[in-house]
């Protein structure tokens, strides 16, 4: 605790105490509705007096969800999409950051501003450029279509967060590596590479949540073959705008919840001090 | 900017070491961000509906044609109206509610930071799509708790323009201020404990603190948040698609990038589609600029 927190009085102390944990329970309320309402019966949901609580949970919901087409392959699609985005991206930006941090050569200032540059492009608008070169190369329908872009549209954001975690590591270690008789690649791939990892967990959180609540790209690449469809795509199954199934749609949001927060939870210590390295640099 | 080295010099190896590196990136890069972004800027320019895209008749050059004719259509400016204020509106509150928050946790013990940090890493990692439609569940007319609470009967909030766009906002903030929170707080722990103690020691109220000791230090941090924030809130799509069912009653909650896509693919405007597109770009490449000049003027070395 840095803050002088002694000099905060102990009735101030105790208010924001009570205000923190107050706040905490009024943001973790939605989630805490959705997995409610995942497990209560339909009668309970679809009920003009909602209760915070249920007597008969029930797994009728889930049920539904996975007896619905074939919501286990759009699962492990999502998966599939975002696992292979996050590595590609992750291995890719690690190279490329390595190259604009500990190298010097021409453009290496306009690459960086085109990088930045580059985060700004609102990926929704090249959707229409991007379906018709899905279109001219085949694409369409496959999952190709969605890894593709993703690892474009990750790289930039991540190349210039990794750029810090690369630059805090001494050159003095490269030097010793090199005079030890370590060849480049070693040194990148047996040295550089366990140190920067903190980093590189920190980044892949952005292009795992991007990639897997992706919806936009789902909805205009993956036209008519299903079998290729992700999770956004089959939650809005059970969505329909005038008679939503609602037990439906609240059990599918927690299966499809449920993995982005374990990811959560194991990269949440570094993710805390990943940002803090990153915005100090 | 100014190029003084700090990495070291190659020392072994060509210069084509680090074009080796890069050159990964650059070909994802060029082939699926430059290029789609060559092709937007061209298509933007073209007759290209249904019939060019199934071949029936050919491409032809239309000019600013596509542009004269969204400028001169009433709706693209309501909306782009209508972005920018909600875009706005998004942003002022979630970097309030986050700093609000991030100054909180500074304030408080260990346990009550830990359910707070948790409730927020759960907001921010809930995806969009899933926090959309709990968050309609929750303001349902009919089902949600929110309307019981409040003693509002069965008033719809996706009715009303504003209290649709409302309800976005409040699906935004509630998924966007912990990474705000987050950050900034790691900026303030940070800031060393004795210049705060030299400032309460002074006599400084807390407010005094935040904005003449904190803000000051934290400014490289809050540049950043606000610039995401920025973007993000600007480029907000699916909450708005789902929320308010493809852009609301008669296209009342449209953004610009909802317009967009409705344009393209659901009426085969494919042209006018990317003169939106277009027309984005060209402001959040303005935001950027501004973004750059701020962290020249903070010295920054890219």
């Amino acid at each position: 605790m840095n803050l002088p927190s002694v000099r905060v009085r102990r009735p101030w102390r105790l208010a924001a105490e009570a205000s923190a944990l107050l706040i905490a329970v009024v943001v973790a309320f939605p989630l805490y509705w959705m997995v409610l309402s995942a497990f209560k019966p339909a009668g309970e949901i679809e009920s003009s007096r909602p209760r915070p609580w249920t007597a008969a949970p029930t797994l009728d919901s889930f049920r539904r969800v996975f007896g619905q087409q074939e919501f286990g392959r759009y699962f492990l699609n999502s998966l599939l999409v975002a696992g292979t985005v996050v590595i590609a991206s992750a291995l890719i930006a690690f190279l490329a950051a390595t190259a604009v941090t500990r190298f010097r050569f021409r453009f290496r200032t306009t690459l960086l501003i085109m990088f930045l540059v580059a985060q700004m492009v609102p990926v929704e608008a090249l959707t229409i450029p991007l379906f018709f070169l899905m279109r001219d190369f085949g694409q369409l329908n496959t999952l190709g279509s969605l890894i593709l872009p993703h690892i474009a549209f990750s790289l930039p954001f991540a190349i210039w967060m990794l750029r810090g975690f690369v630059k805090a590591v001494p050159e003095a270690l490269e030097e010793a590596a090199y005079i030890d008789g370590a060849s480049r690649s070693r040194f990148l791939w047996q040295i550089l590479f366990p140190l920067v990892f903190p980093g590189l967990v920190a980044t892949s959180v952005f292009s795992f949540i991007s990639t897997w609540n992706d919806f936009l790209f789902a909805k205009s690449f993956i036209i008519s073959d299903t079998s290729q469809s992700t999770l956004p795509m089959a939650l809005l199954v059970f969505y329909k705008p005038d008679d939503p199934d609602w037990g439906g749609v609240m059990a599918a949001s927690t299966v499809m919840t449920i993995p982005v927060l374990v990811f959560f939870v194991l990269v949440q210590r570094r993710l805390v001090s990943g940002l803090g390295g990153a915005v100090k640099d | 900017m100014t190029g003084s080295p700090t990495g070291p010099r190659s020392v072994r190896g060509s210069s084509g070491t680090p074009w080796l590196y890069l050159a990964p990136a650059l070909v994802v890069l060029g082939g699926l961000l430059v290029y789609p972004v060559y092709q937007l800027g061209l298509i933007s320019f073209l007759e290209y509906t249904q019939a060019q895209v199934s071949g029936g008749e050919p491409t032809s050059f239309k000019g600013f044609g596509n542009y004269a004719e969204l400028f001169g259509d009433g709706e693209f400016w309501r909306v782009l109206l209508a972005t920018v204020v909600f875009a706005a509106a998004c942003v002022v509150s979630t970097l309030a509610v986050g700093c609000a928050l991030a100054v909180l946790l500074t304030r408080v013990r260990a346990l009550p930071r830990l359910a707070l940090m948790l409730a927020g890493l759960g907001a921010w990692a809930t995806p969009a799509v899933t926090g959309s439609t709990v968050w309609l569940l929750l303001f349902d007319p009919d089902f949600g708790p929110v309307n019981r609470m409040l003693g509002l009967g069965d008033h719809s909030w996706t009715y009303g323009r504003y209290s649709a766009f409302l309800l976005v906002l409040l699906e935004v903030v509630w998924c966007s201020f912990p990474f705000v929170m987050v950050t900034v707080y790691a900026g303030i722990r940070a800031v060393p404990a004795e210049v705060l103690e030299a400032a309460a020691l002074d006599g400084a109220s807390q407010w005094r603190i935040w904005r003449s000791v904190l803000a000051p230090m934290l400014r490289p941090i809050l540049v950043v948040v606000t610039i995401q924030s920025v973007i993000w809130d600007f480029k907000v799509f699916t909450q708005i698609y789902v929320m308010t069912n493809g852009g609301g009653i008669a296209g009342q909650n449209l953004v610009l990038n909802v317009y967009a896509y409705q344009k393209a693919f659901a009426s085969s405007q494919y042209s006018l589609g990317s003169a939106i597109g277009v027309v984005m770009l060209l402001i959040l490449l303005a935001v950027t600029l501004v973004y750059l000049r701020l962290l020249r003027r903070q010295g920054e070395e890219l």
